[in-house]
């Protein structure tokens, strides 16, 4: 459920509809996924007048400063929006324009003097709204794993999997340390530009940076000669082959259990210099860079052609880190999903700030991962119990009872959250059933008793029981048979 | 997989000075040497060292920014609290008294110790977590540490590196003498090197060669050390050491020459370039006073003379960053030659053949004046089959003797043999010098007493299978052809049958 504010001001409808404020209206929305599955989707949009200093700050003379009067004055929470409906002729927005989405969860639409003013505007609301929220392909992409597999795009399998932190490693390749003394301003540029980004996501899980230098790291693939060029190219299909010999020296993490995120600067020989990066067309990809779902990036940084002439070998590169950091930046924004929305029509998009993350945009983030969790968690309890069933065997201790019964009470809370619209909570506890049903799952004691099924019970006894029962059997036998005569004989003779 | 992003729409404002910013001047630097010693038994001990050191602070949370220190072990020192760390993992035994004392010595298998910073809570606990996250950094199965063998030593394991104050309590030291070293703890040993051997003393380390050796011995060490003379600040140091042992019999076919080629099948081309020194040491001190027998190639450009384990040493130094040593042909193959090769060079060896033909081992040697020389060969008994063995095995078995024939040098000079006139015992031998006389000695055999299978074994096991068959047969036979009659219930009890009996022997009718 995502709460909605539609804030109407002085001039933006008629009167008569004004007098009608405030009040309540719901939208639901049915997106069905595959094989019968449907989410329900639920907008809930509270409508009201505006209050004083809104109503200020809207006439003020560009969308900017309204925003930044806005901005300070309320702080809101995660999941919720707020619509301003300002009038047909107001100069905030350029005159072409009908709506405006903005960097922290608002967004401006202009009104109308219409008779059926609420009807259309409210149309232009959603569109807004639903750009900066739920949409199918959000969450699609947030159930790739669990729905059954399909020829559609694989662009729907881009995003990470939900985990509860992640490690982000920058590694500088440099296949010929004799040619090319590469030295690149690692640590600034992760403080200035990814520790602010990585400060906004926060909420999502914990972050860990760092970074190496790798010499004599070639790739996979030998570049061919373009002679129209004089440069070296990587063709678009032999782009997989390129990772494979690099991530056995990239090493895993010895530090932590999250999964890693590798960014690769790879400066191409001097032998193969310049290098660039074709796509399917043949054509040299502007940025030189591509990136591989759930695995990270790779950049090829060409050293400056003028640099040779004047020195000797080794010539000194100096990484241009802003270049580099700036696709790095949008490719770890891929990596997590934060995708380009479905942007209403004459709609003018504002732009990110500092962090390059805009708030709504983290709040899809939050939404897509709850649902994931969501699923997860359900798939591996249902699992657990599916396997109870089939073996008989399995010993549940009280701690893993335990941690089934905290991660299916998580599993409700976070769905009853998402239902009222409360994301941050929402999502802890989605996380929290996640970790739990895991813990719980994937519990070592489960498989203590497994391996000892009922006929090596009967194998191992009945050899050392059978011989001395038999003996101890026939003798009762005889015993009884014996008491029974006692007993007919007395009957018999009386 | 997207080739491109476009950025048009999502360009970022970026905050802070633009432009890019100075790189911070390197702060770890790499020395690698390699020290090639010829051993007084004739083979050849190789050490390599490779040694980073990084100039960072001690204790430093969330350093993460690594170049020529590798990453792995970098955040196991963060992670984990290290003061100090010591791997080793050894294929052999160093022969003190064939071969001198070494320069690091590590016990066959492999061997952990580890000093923790005293700001660790559960020493124990991380040291668990510590050999786990090593054994899957090294491929080795360092994950068998456990409490069962770990201790904690109060006096011989000092640190190494600096330390303020030791409280025991927070070093631990285990070892695993099961471990076997191959060629995937190698690897991964390897790669933590930055040239990676591609470049530099790191392209001679070829497992196919390293592993045919007697002693081999791969080490990481890591410890702080101060950065200057006054030791202001700290720097860590990592040193991953190599030890092989090269046998003669195996490199040279039994002559003395050696090269880097015929040890390790490759030469050196190029130092590393991102090493601040790269050396080779050859010892040549055993070598300097007999000038004349012996040549290295290409020469030596200039010495190194230290006080090495207690004795004077002399070194030829081949520094790899020198042009003048790389020559024209771009590769460095260090070779020692013999210019006079030694008398003693006659041996002929013929391995035995099981149930055919017995060792033959003949040697030809010079014997230096007053002089012990000992000759002593290695050899296994097969397990015979039990047909095969004597009647009285627990007399054990006879090994030949040995034969010396020596032509031994005589004070006085001997007349030349006539047959006839002489007296029989003077011409046992024919003389063909007058200078010295032919001798033929024979050594004591040897008795060798052998464990022998226990022969009442095949007695036992027909006894027990005639039993078994005897009496399961007997059974089966008796019931399938027992025929039942009926017979009167005997009436009475012993006492009336015996009373019956004396009745029969003397004619009365029975009871």
């Amino acid at each position: 459920m995502v709460p909605v504010s539609v804030v109407f001001t002085g001039e933006s409808v008629p009167l008569d509809d004004q007098e009608k404020l405030p009040f309540t209206v719901v939208h639901e929305r049915e997106i069905p996924l595959k094989y019968k599955m449907k989410i329900k989707c639920r907008f809930q949009k509270a409508y009201r007048k505006t209050l004083v200093y809104e109503e200020e700050a809207l006439s003020m003379g560009s969308i900017q400063e309204a925003e930044a009067m806005l901005a300070e004055s309320q702080e809101q929470a995660e999941g919720s929006l707020t619509v301003y409906v300002i009038s047909e002729h107001s100069s905030l927005l350029p005159q072409d324009m009908m709506s405006y989405i903005g960097p922290k969860r608002t967004a401006v639409v202009r009104g109308i003097m219409h008779r059926e003013a609420f009807n259309i505007i409210g149309h232009r609301v959603i569109q807004a709204v639903q750009a900066m929220s739920l949409t199918e392909d959000v969450l699609a992409a947030a159930l790739a794993d669990h729905l059954p597999e399909d020829k559609w795009s694989s662009d729907k399998r881009r995003p990470l999997k939900s985990s509860l932190g992640y490690e982000i490693t920058f590694s500088l390749l440099n296949p010929d340390p004799k040619s090319h003394d590469v030295h690149w301003d690692i640590q600034g540029a992760v403080r200035r530009y990814v520790q602010p980004f990585l400060n906004a996501l926060s909420v999502t899980g914990n972050f860990s940076v760092d970074s190496q230098i790798l010499y004599y790291a070639v790739l996979g693939v030998n570049p061919r000669f373009d002679p129209a060029s004089s440069s070296y190219y990587l063709a678009a299909h032999s782009l997989p082959h390129v990772i494979n010999p690099v991530e056995s020296r990239l090493g895993s993490s010895a530090a932590s259990l999250y999964p890693v995120l590798n960014f690769l600067l790879y400066v191409p020989e001097l032998a193969h210099s310049p290098l660039y990066i074709q796509d399917k067309d043949g054509a040299p990809v502007a940025t030189n860079a591509f990136h591989s779902p759930r695995w990270g990036g790779i950049m090829v940084y060409n050293v400056d052609p003028k640099a040779y002439n004047a020195s000797e070998l080794p010539v000194r590169v100096e990484v241009d880190m802003v270049r580099v950091m700036e696709v790095f930046l949008a490719q770890l924004r891929l990596l997590f999903g934060i995708a380009q929305p479905q942007v209403p029509p004459k709609c003018l998009f504002s732009r990110p700030k500092g962090e390059g993350l805009m708030t709504w945009e983290l709040d899809r983030l939050l939404w897509a991962r709850s649902v994931e969790n969501l699923a997860t968690a359900t798939t591996t309890l249902t699992s657990l119990a599916q396997l109870l069933g089939k073996i008989s065997n399995i010993v549940i201790k009280d701690d893993v009872a335990s941690e089934v019964y905290r991660a299916v009470a998580a599993v409700q809370k976070a769905a009853e959250e998402l239902a009222s619209g409360h994301l941050a909570s929402a999502f802890a506890a989605s996380q929290e059933a996640v970790t739990s049903s895991e813990r719980a799952f994937f519990d070592p004691s489960l498989l203590h008793l497994l391996y000892f099924p009922d006929d090596q019970k009967f194998a191992i006894y009945i050899p050392l029981f059978l011989p001395m029962a038999v003996p101890i059997l026939l003798s009762l036998v005889k015993i009884f048979l014996e008491s029974r005569k006692s007993w007919k004989k007395p009957e018999k003779t009386d | 997989m997207a080739a491109a992003v476009r950025l048009a729409a999502l360009v970022l404002l970026l905050r802070g000075p633009g432009g890019w910013g100075r790189a911070e001047p390197p702060r770890d630097s790499l020395r690698e040497e390699l020290v090639i010693t010829p051993l007084p038994s004739g083979d050849v001990a190789a050490t390599f060292q490779f040694r980073t050191r990084w100039d960072s602070e001690l204790q430093r949370e969330e350093v993460s920014h690594y170049r020529l220190f590798p990453k792995a072990l970098g955040q196991l020192i963060s992670k984990y609290s290290l003061r100090e760390l010591h791997l080793s993992l050894t294929q052999g035994f160093w022969r003190t008294r064939y071969w001198g004392p070494p320069f690091l010595q590590a016990p066959s298998g492999a061997e952990l110790w580890v000093w923790f910073q005293d700001t660790v809570t559960d020493v124990d606990t991380s040291w668990k977590e510590l050999s786990n996250v090593l054994s899957g950094i090294f491929c080795a199965s360092l994950n068998f540490i456990d409490s069962t063998n770990t201790v904690t030593p109060t006096a011989s394991f000092k640190p190494l590196g600096l330390a303020n104050d030791t409280d025991h309590h927070f070093l631990r030291y285990a070892v695993l003498p099961r471990e076997v070293v191959c060629t995937e703890n190698l690897t991964p040993w390897k790669k933590l090197l930055p040239c990676s051997s591609k470049a530099g003393l790191s392209m001679l380390l070829k497992a196919e060669r390293l592993f045919h050796t007697s002693y081999h011995s791969q080490a990481v060490h890591i410890r702080p050390i101060c950065r200057n003379a006054r030791c202001t600040s700290i720097s860590w140091e990592l040193r991953q050491t190599l030890s092989v042992v090269f046998d003669a019999f195996v490199t040279g076919q039994g002559k003395k020459d050696w090269s880097l080629f015929r040890m390790f099948s490759r030469t050196l081309t190029e130092p590393c370039p991102l090493a601040s020194e790269s050396r080779v040491y050859v010892d040549i001190t055993s070598y300097s006073q007999d000038n004349e027998t012996l040549e290295m190639n290409p020469p030596p450009l200039s010495t190194y003379q230290d006080v090495i384990l207690g004795t004077q040493r002399t070194y030829a130094v081949y520094d790899l960053f020198d042009t003048a040593v790389i020559n024209s042909s771009r590769n460095l193959n260090l070779q020692l030659k013999w210019r006079r090769p030694p008398e003693n060079g006659y041996i002929h060896y013929q391995p035995a053949q099981d149930r055919l033909q017995p060792h033959l081992l003949e040697m030809l040697i010079q014997l230096p004046a007053s002089s012990v020389t000992k000759v002593s060969i290695q050899f296994e008994r097969a397990l015979l089959k039990w047909t095969e063995y004597t009647p009285d095995p627990n007399h054990g078995f006879y090994v030949s003797p040995s034969v010396l024939s020596a032509l031994v040098p005589s004070m006085v000079a001997a007349k030349p043999v006539d047959w006839e006139e002489s007296p029989l015992f003077s011409s046992l031998f024919p003389v063909s010098d007058s200078s010295s006389y032919f001798l033929r000695l024979y050594t004591e055999p040897l008795l060798v007493n052998l464990p022998t299978p226990d022969f009442s074994m095949p007695y036992n096991v027909i006894c027990l299978t005639c039993t078994v068959v005897a009496v399961c047969y007997g059974s089966f036979y008796n019931l399938l052809t027992r025929t039942f009659h009926i017979e009167e219930p005997r009436t009475g009890g012993l006492a009336k049958r015996l009373a019956n009996l004396i009745r029969r022997a003397r004619g009365v009718p029975p009871l």
